[in-house]
């Protein structure tokens, strides 16, 4: 019998008992166990019915799983004359693809395709470098614009090439070939260095990028934006199909102020001399035609130009690659006459009665060195009508110190001489309008008053490109509105019918003191060509047709005294022929310069070209 | 051999099927993980060494007695609460305060709790008279509760319940009554609800995505899909050896963390997943003899409930990859990449070894 005292104490303090705790442990843990392995069996069963029972379904969609994102590039937007004649467009192609992730041995399999597709060095080395701008699972771009030979050799032997493919693509086409070449430019294939001027994101899909002319200053609007779309593809990366569709915006399209008809005209009548000729509508600072001669064909470049191509464009002696029209840097000669005439009136300096004699030679007071004029013996008493319809140049070289270097400067700076007109291309060239600071900055040197003299008939120091004298013209013959001049007519966004119009800004309104003093300038041009003198008279229209007009020479080397220039004179040596005009008379509608290098007299040969400029012109405004 | 030692190094007495059954996963671990993070062998060797610290850790543990290991737990116990709520105030990490920086090394103190919970509860019960009375029952189920509360605050939901439940194996093997088990499964049953309300928003997305992964398929519920369709697409055999094309291609999310058996079921198909289960299962099994084998209460409890608990985190991951269970971050233990896991993983078995090398001493 145990003690109660002792009962309690056992009952409040129990002592344990290891042994029977120990078995009792065992069969909860042999319970556990069975617990957890039904845990575990159960389990089991659900991956059972994942791989067993539901294979089928799960590789399905594991192969389907094989699903890409791949960006859909944008249709380029096409241009357009301004009649509508398409300039540059879109053509169907094919091109050849490779997945460098799908090929196995890379160069096995390219110099297997060599044998059904002719690939020469540079389109490979142009694959390698290309090859960073994508991933290992992306399609690169080996060989474009496939002859259907190609292409149908390719498709009998397609099962051979896993990883490769024959892509369909639009590729950029110029109809006009060389004619637009310095207008429009051209696309070439997108590199790295392209890269850093657009937003890689939106160029995935994009092959080609603007490298020149209008293509590249209005890359933006012309690219569009990319799109997406989510493709299925097999094991061997093929697409099978199309699920998911983010549609690109494609580019606008562009619609130009140039007329194809009036740069064919001036393509043409400039022959086979180099040269440049720019034609402006006065009343919006719209191009009509913008020629720089030589050129080359701008589709040579698309496709990727070989090298043996491009060393041949490059050396040639014409340097076909450079735009004079807007780079071309000239001496405006005596077509810069009408604006130092003007600014004689305007600031006062003579009047239309003024009367200059000209005896064939000038003499600076107290200086025996004479300049002189292009008429030996000179031309008699003239006053402003007959200096400009004759080209004079005793009256200018006397004008032109009247008024003064500063003067000079100050004045035809507002008609946009030694500054870009800010048309809408890359790389114009300022062109020089001298001035006693520019000297000094230029040369160190003080201005002298010989050079103002010369600078009164546009020689010396002055700098024109064509497109900026076609611009000064313009502003002159508009009565003063310095447009910035515009190839770009409209632009059409896609799926919109309607084109949205591109209004020139006007840069400068250049003062009128007394408009009689304009209408004087514009006579003594009309006389140009319809005085009995007019050194173009050779160019006067039959049909009554009034044209306004200044021929110009800019000298290429120092001529000795008394040495004339004639046919003989070697080509190279041979002075520039300008000449600018507009026309009709009364409400011009066009205004034209014209540079003919090495052509001589600006008279004989720059005057023509530009009234058949003017005529082709004229011909399609009455037509419409 | 012995006698090449000097006389006060005991060899170390090990239970060697235990021993290889862990080798073995994890050398089937570091095969898989090879493949998973596209047969980057930095990743392997990386894992490699946490491995070798961890059997570092195994082995020095083993050669703790028991005893010494109870008497040290209550400070275990309290080094791991204070750190707990030392995340609170100095915790780094993304967007959750789970780790903590000690300067040379980063940790989870909730990793320290997956040991010191279970230790803690078989300290408590191991001088009273089992099976538990209720008053033993609810201090115990108070141990457990309170860092598990502490940890589901950082949040981490996933381990604040691994650490509960290891605590509760704890008290299921001291042999409490099936009433007391019912009862209590019941409660939490009817608690569920207020769970929910306790949850934080992303928490509750995963549910909402475990109940209906196809309602956003590219968004929450893409780990899920991805991961069945790795697992399915597999078959009976595999797709084999780094060629499974769910893993290679990256559609499976965290592949070669806690998404790992998705890439091993792809891969070694149907067969390499039993093949892993019964590893496992083999590695809980003798845990759990040897944990029948110990002399001690506290040994036995100890040695349990971390065998189960080891068991539960296979299978929670092996639900949750094949879409039984929501997404929550539980490794697959011994085969996912990660550091502090594995090094408590083996030091856990460090634990369990050393219980089998003094079986026959009584404390």
């Amino acid at each position: 019998m145990i003690p109660r005292k002792l009962r309690n104490f056992r009952a409040r303090h129990p002592i344990k008992d290891q042994v029977l705790e120990g078995r009792q442990f065992s069969q909860r843990a042999m319970t556990a166990f069975l617990i957890i392995a039904l845990a575990i069996f159960l389990i089991s069963l659900r991956y059972i019915y994942l791989q067993v029972i539901s294979y089928d379904e799960y590789t399905t969609r594991s192969v389907s799983n094989q699903v890409r994102v791949v960006p859909v590039a944008p249709n380029r937007g096409l241009i357009y004359d301004r009649r509508g004649r398409p300039v540059a467009e879109n053509r169907p192609a094919y091109r050849l693809e490779i997945v460098p992730e799908k090929v196995n041995e890379l160069e096995a399999v390219i110099a297997r395709l060599g044998l059904i597709i002719e690939l020469p060095e540079d389109v490979l080395e142009k694959f390698e470098n290309n090859r960073k701008r994508y991933r290992d699972f992306d399609s690169v771009p080996l060989k474009f614009n496939l002859t259907e030979e190609e292409v149908a050799r390719f498709s009998v032997n397609r099962h051979r090439y896993d990883g490769v493919e024959v892509v369909p693509y639009l590729a950029r086409h110029y109809p006009y070939g060389e004619l637009l070449t310095h207008v429009l430019g051209y696309v070439g294939r997108l590199d790295v260095d392209d890269l850093n001027r657009v937003d890689e994101g939106n160029y995935r899909g994009t092959t080609h990028i603007g490298k020149s002319g209008l293509e590249r200053y209005y890359e933006n609007e012309l690219h569009g934006n990319s799109g997406l779309e989510k493709i299925e593809t097999n094991a061997q990366g093929r697409t099978l199909a199309v699920l998911e569709r983010e549609a690109p915006v494609h580019g606008d399209d562009l619609i130009l102020s140039l007329d194809v008809l009036v740069q064919q005209a001036a393509w043409e009548a400039l022959g086979d001399r180099p040269g440049s000729v720019v034609a402006i509508d006065p009343n919006d600072g719209s191009v009509l035609a913008m020629v720089s001669k030589p050129a080359f064909d701008p589709n040579l470049f698309v496709h990727g130009i070989s090298g043996e191509d491009y060393r041949s464009i490059l050396n040639e002696p014409g340097r076909p690659l450079f735009n004079r029209a807007l780079l071309g840097g000239y001496e405006p000669g005596s077509t810069i006459k009408p604006f130092i005439g003007l600014a004689g009136l305007e600031l006062g300096v003579v009047d239309a009665e003024k009367q200059v004699f000209s005896s064939g030679r000038y003499f600076m007071p107290g200086q025996s060195r004479p300049y002189r004029d292009w008429k030996k013996g000179g031309h008699g008493w003239v006053n402003i009508y007959g200096a400009i319809e004759q080209s004079v140049n005793t009256y200018f070289y006397q004008l032109a110190l009247d008024l003064g270097i500063d003067r000079i400067h100050d004045y035809l700076d507002q008609f946009g001489f030694g500054a870009r007109t800010g048309l809408d291309l890359l790389g114009e060239n300022s062109g020089v309008l001298p001035s006693r600071d520019w000297k000094r900055g230029r040369f160190s040197e003080p201005w002298y008053p010989g050079e103002t003299v010369i600078t009164g008939i546009g020689q010396g120091f002055n700098v024109v490109t064509p497109v900026q004298l076609a611009n000064a013209v313009a502003t002159l013959a508009n009565g003063g509105s310095r447009y910035m001049p515009r190839l770009l007519y409209a632009s059409k966004h896609a799926g919109h019918e309607q084109a949205l119009k591109v209004y020139a800004p006007v840069i400068q309104q250049v003062p009128i003191n007394d408009p009689a003093n304009w209408d004087i300038i514009r006579e003594g041009m009309r006389r140009v060509v319809h005085g009995d003198q007019g050194t173009a008279r050779a160019i006067k229209p039959d049909s009554g047709l009034q044209i306004a007009g200044k021929s110009g020479t800019a000298q290429v080397a120092a001529q000795a005294e008394d040495e004339d220039m004639d046919d003989s004179t070697a080509s190279h040596l041979r002075h520039h022929a300008l000449f600018v005009a507009y026309a009709p008379f009364d409400n011009p509608s066009i205004v034209v310069a014209t540079v003919v290098e090495h052509g001589g007299g600006g008279s004989r040969e720059a005057a023509p070209i530009t009234r058949a400029v003017i005529d082709s012109w004229l011909a399609q405004e009455t037509e419409r | 051999m012995k006698r090449l030692l000097p006389g006060w190094v005991k060899w170390p007495q090990l239970d060697v099927p235990l021993l290889l059954g862990l080798l073995l996963l994890m050398t089937f671990g570091l095969f898989v993980l090879y493949s998973a993070d596209g047969a980057n062998m930095d990743t392997v060797n990386r894992q490699g060494v946490r491995m070798a610290v961890g059997l570092v850790a195994l082995l020095v543990l083993s050669q703790v007695p028991p005893h010494i290991l109870r008497i040290w737990t209550p400070w275990l116990f309290a080094l791991g609460i204070v750190l707990l709520l030392a995340t609170w105030v100095f915790g780094t990490g993304r967007a959750t305060s789970r780790w903590l920086d000690l300067g040379l090394f980063r940790f989870q103190p909730s990793e320290i709790m997956k040991l010191a919970v279970p230790m803690m509860v078989a300290w408590y019960l191991h001088p009273r008279r089992l099976p538990p009375d209720v008053t033993s029952v609810l201090v115990s189920t108070a141990i457990l509760l309170f860092p598990a509360v502490l940890i589901a605050r950082q949040p981490d939901l996933g381990t604040a319940l691994l650490v509960a439940i290891s605590g509760g194996f704890a008290l299921f093997l001291s042999g409490i009554r099936w009433r007391v088990i019912l009862g209590i499964a019941g409660l939490t049953a009817a608690a569920a609800p207020a769970l929910w309300f306790l949850m934080k928003d992303y928490q509750r997305q995963r549910v909402l995505t475990f109940l209906d992964p196809e309602s956003d398929p590219l968004g929450s519920g893409w780990n899920i899909i991805q991961s069945k369709i790795a697992v399915g697409s597999g078959g009976v055999l595999g797709k084999g050896w780094l060629n499974g094309t769910q893993s290679r291609l990256e559609f499976i999310p965290e592949r070669h963390t806690d998404f790992i058996l998705a890439v091993l079921s792809e891969e070694f198909g149907l067969l390499g997943v039993l093949f892993l289960f019964a590893i496992y299962l083999f590695i809980a099994g003798r845990g759990l003899y040897v944990a029948s084998m110990a002399r001690t209460t506290y040994a036995r409890l100890l040695a349990g409930s971390l065998s189960l608990t080891f068991f539960v985190y296979v299978l929670v991951n092996a639900g949750m990859v094949s879409g039984l269970l929501p997404v929550v971050g539980v490794p697959l233990p011994l085969i996912s990449y990660g550091g502090t896991s594995i090094v408590t993983l083996l030091a856990g078995f460090g634990i369990l070894m050393s219980i089998y090398g003094h079986r026959n001493f009584i404390r």
